[in-house]
């Protein structure tokens, strides 16, 4: 039977100190892994962009990998120590891992929506590469604590986001839900924390979604143009 | 429970932390003079002011913070504290408790944990123990009342088996009170944790005064209702008639209304500071209220 009597605030194990502290020694423990990841997501920006042949799927191969490469690191081996829900989280970065990966040798990932939506996803995976690190200095924490896309779950599953809204509808309807996930997540851990960031991956989730409901409708019309 | 001397690298470790405290000097008890209270079913007695670790001791990996978390315990220590509380619920404090006791080398601990899971209670404690670096525990409580029957035959097994010393059971935020009442009737249980703090007092209808009726020894959690209260009154005065009974902060003027009912045998509240650690235990030092001084310290938080 649920209790009711529980808040937000009693699931929280740890101190918003020990969370943010965990960031630095992350980057730290990675270090310069995360200014090469920071690098990849800016190339897989400017693939999407120009859309040469075949970017689609090594697009989805880096992505797979660093979804892959943050739920063991981060969730698995930094975020479980604190917070022992993470262990039951990370194998869903693993299973996102592997449909982007299947996604990608299949060829099945074509990043070619343009219009609203081509804005959309730039503007989510832009602010998931540039915004979310400036997040840090930002709330007054140091530098060194910024979440790097590729490092740490926030940036990267915004930016996944991002990419996917780039994605026809069937494979961005089963490639979303983790990343949704995890942005509703975290939006509760860090508002049960009293942290106004915590309004920022929700968002970005909700943002991600009216983009995908956009193209449904436009791509219904596109189909039926007589209705 | 075994006393032994601190190693005197902990003890300048503590005093290091609280030299950097501006707070703590006038907030010092001196270990001598912390107030001791009976274990009812053994006599063996324990100081009144534990430490709780729930939120406070889950740092990690952490190294800089696993250091303080150390410092926090020498300082404990060092000033007459004994009984150190944890659950198997608490991330990472378990394993930094043991990283503090390794540090410390033969602190004096009482150590209480507690068992929390629906399946396999023994394998659970051993992991516990085994962070904890402890060869038995004081004592082990099952944790909101999870799996309370499975668990307590464990726990009197482990007693009968000289791999214990005490049993108990834990709530917190007066959830599920008529269970853990019906548990205190029927069990022979050596100790009970539930919250009692000046503005949560509902146990002090039937709990407390059964917990006396039984011969069970009462761990008070959440004192400060983990960290809420405290916040919400540091901004208000502190009565001036507060002197009166040795109380120099509202953290010292809660945990003597806690300590003053005869039913509490231990507060736990759980801290991060050094000068907190201090504070709290400098709070069973001197005069406890009596029951008019009781009456007065809660009326006057209510109309706050």
């Amino acid at each position: 039977m649920l209790d009711w009597s529980y808040r937000l605030s009693d699931f929280l194990l740890f101190s918003p100190r020990v969370y943010w502290r965990m960031f630095e020694l992350h980057n730290e423990a990675l270090w310069p892994l995360p200014l090469a990841t920071l690098a990849l997501g800016i190339a897989m920006l400017i693939l999407v962009i120009l859309r040469p042949r075949r970017s689609g799927r090594w697009i989805a191969i880096v992505l797979a990998i660093l979804w892959a490469l943050v739920g063991w690191s981060f969730l698995w081996h930094r975020y479980a120590a604190i917070n022992w829900a993470a262990f039951y989280i990370a194998p869903f970065f693993g299973l996102q891992a592997l449909l982007l990966l299947v996604g990608g040798l299949l060829d099945r990932l074509r990043f070619d929506q343009s219009g609203v939506r081509h804005a959309a996803g730039c503007g989510l995976v832009t602010f998931a590469l540039v915004g979310y690190p400036l997040l840090a200095p930002l709330s007054g924490r140091p530098w060194a604590g910024a979440e790097i896309f590729g490092i740490t779950p926030d940036p990267t599953a915004i930016a996944t986001l991002g990419f996917l809204v780039f994605v026809r509808a069937k494979m961005a309807l089963l490639l979303m839900p983790i990343p949704i996930l995890w942005c509703v997540i975290s939006s509760t851990t860090l508002l049960a924390m009293d942290a106004w960031v915590g309004w920022i991956p929700a968002a970005a989730g909700l943002l991600a979604l009216a983009a995908l409901a956009l193209r449904h409708r436009v791509s219904d019309e596109t189909v039926q143009p007589g209705r | 429970m075994t006393f032994r001397p601190l190693t005197r690298r902990a003890v300048l470790a503590g005093g290091a932390a609280l030299a950097a405290s501006p707070l703590a000097l006038p907030l010092r008890a001196q270990a001598s003079q912390v107030l001791t209270r009976a274990i009812p079913s053994s006599g063996e007695t324990i100081s009144a002011v534990g430490l709780g670790t729930w939120i406070t001791f889950n740092v990690g990996d952490d190294p800089v913070l696993r250091d303080e978390c150390a410092a926090v315990m020498a300082a404990f220590f060092e000033d007459g504290g004994r009984m150190i509380d944890s659950s198997p619920m608490y991330g990472s404090s378990q394993p930094v408790i043991g990283y503090g006791l390794a540090k410390l080398g033969d602190a004096p601990v009482f150590s209480a944990d507690k068992v929390w899971t629906s399946s396999d209670g023994p394998a659970q404690i051993e992991q516990s123990r085994q962070y904890w670096g402890v060869p038995r525990f004081d004592l082990l409580q099952v944790h909101n009342l999870l799996a309370w029957q499975d668990h307590l035959k464990t726990l009197y097994a482990m007693k009968e088996a000289g791999q214990l010393r005490y049993v108990g059971i834990t709530t917190s935020e007066g959830r599920r009170h008529d269970l853990f009442e019906e548990i205190m009737r029927t069990e022979p249980l050596d100790f009970v944790q539930l919250t009692y703090n000046i503005v949560d007092r509902e146990v002090e209808e039937r709990l407390l005064p059964l917990a006396q009726d039984r011969g069970m020894a009462v761990i008070v959690n959440r004192p400060f209702q983990q960290g809420d209260l405290t916040r919400d009154l540091e901004g208000e005065p502190l009565p001036d008639w507060a002197a009166e009974i040795g109380a120099a902060s509202w953290a010292q003027f809660i945990l003597k209304f806690i300590l003053s009912h005869p039913a509490v045998t231990v507060a736990i509240p759980a801290t991060s500071r050094v000068d907190h650690v201090r504070e709290n235990l400098a709070a069973a030092t001197g005069p406890l209220p009596d029951q008019a001084m009781r009456r007065r310290m809660a009326a006057y938080v209510e109309q706050l």
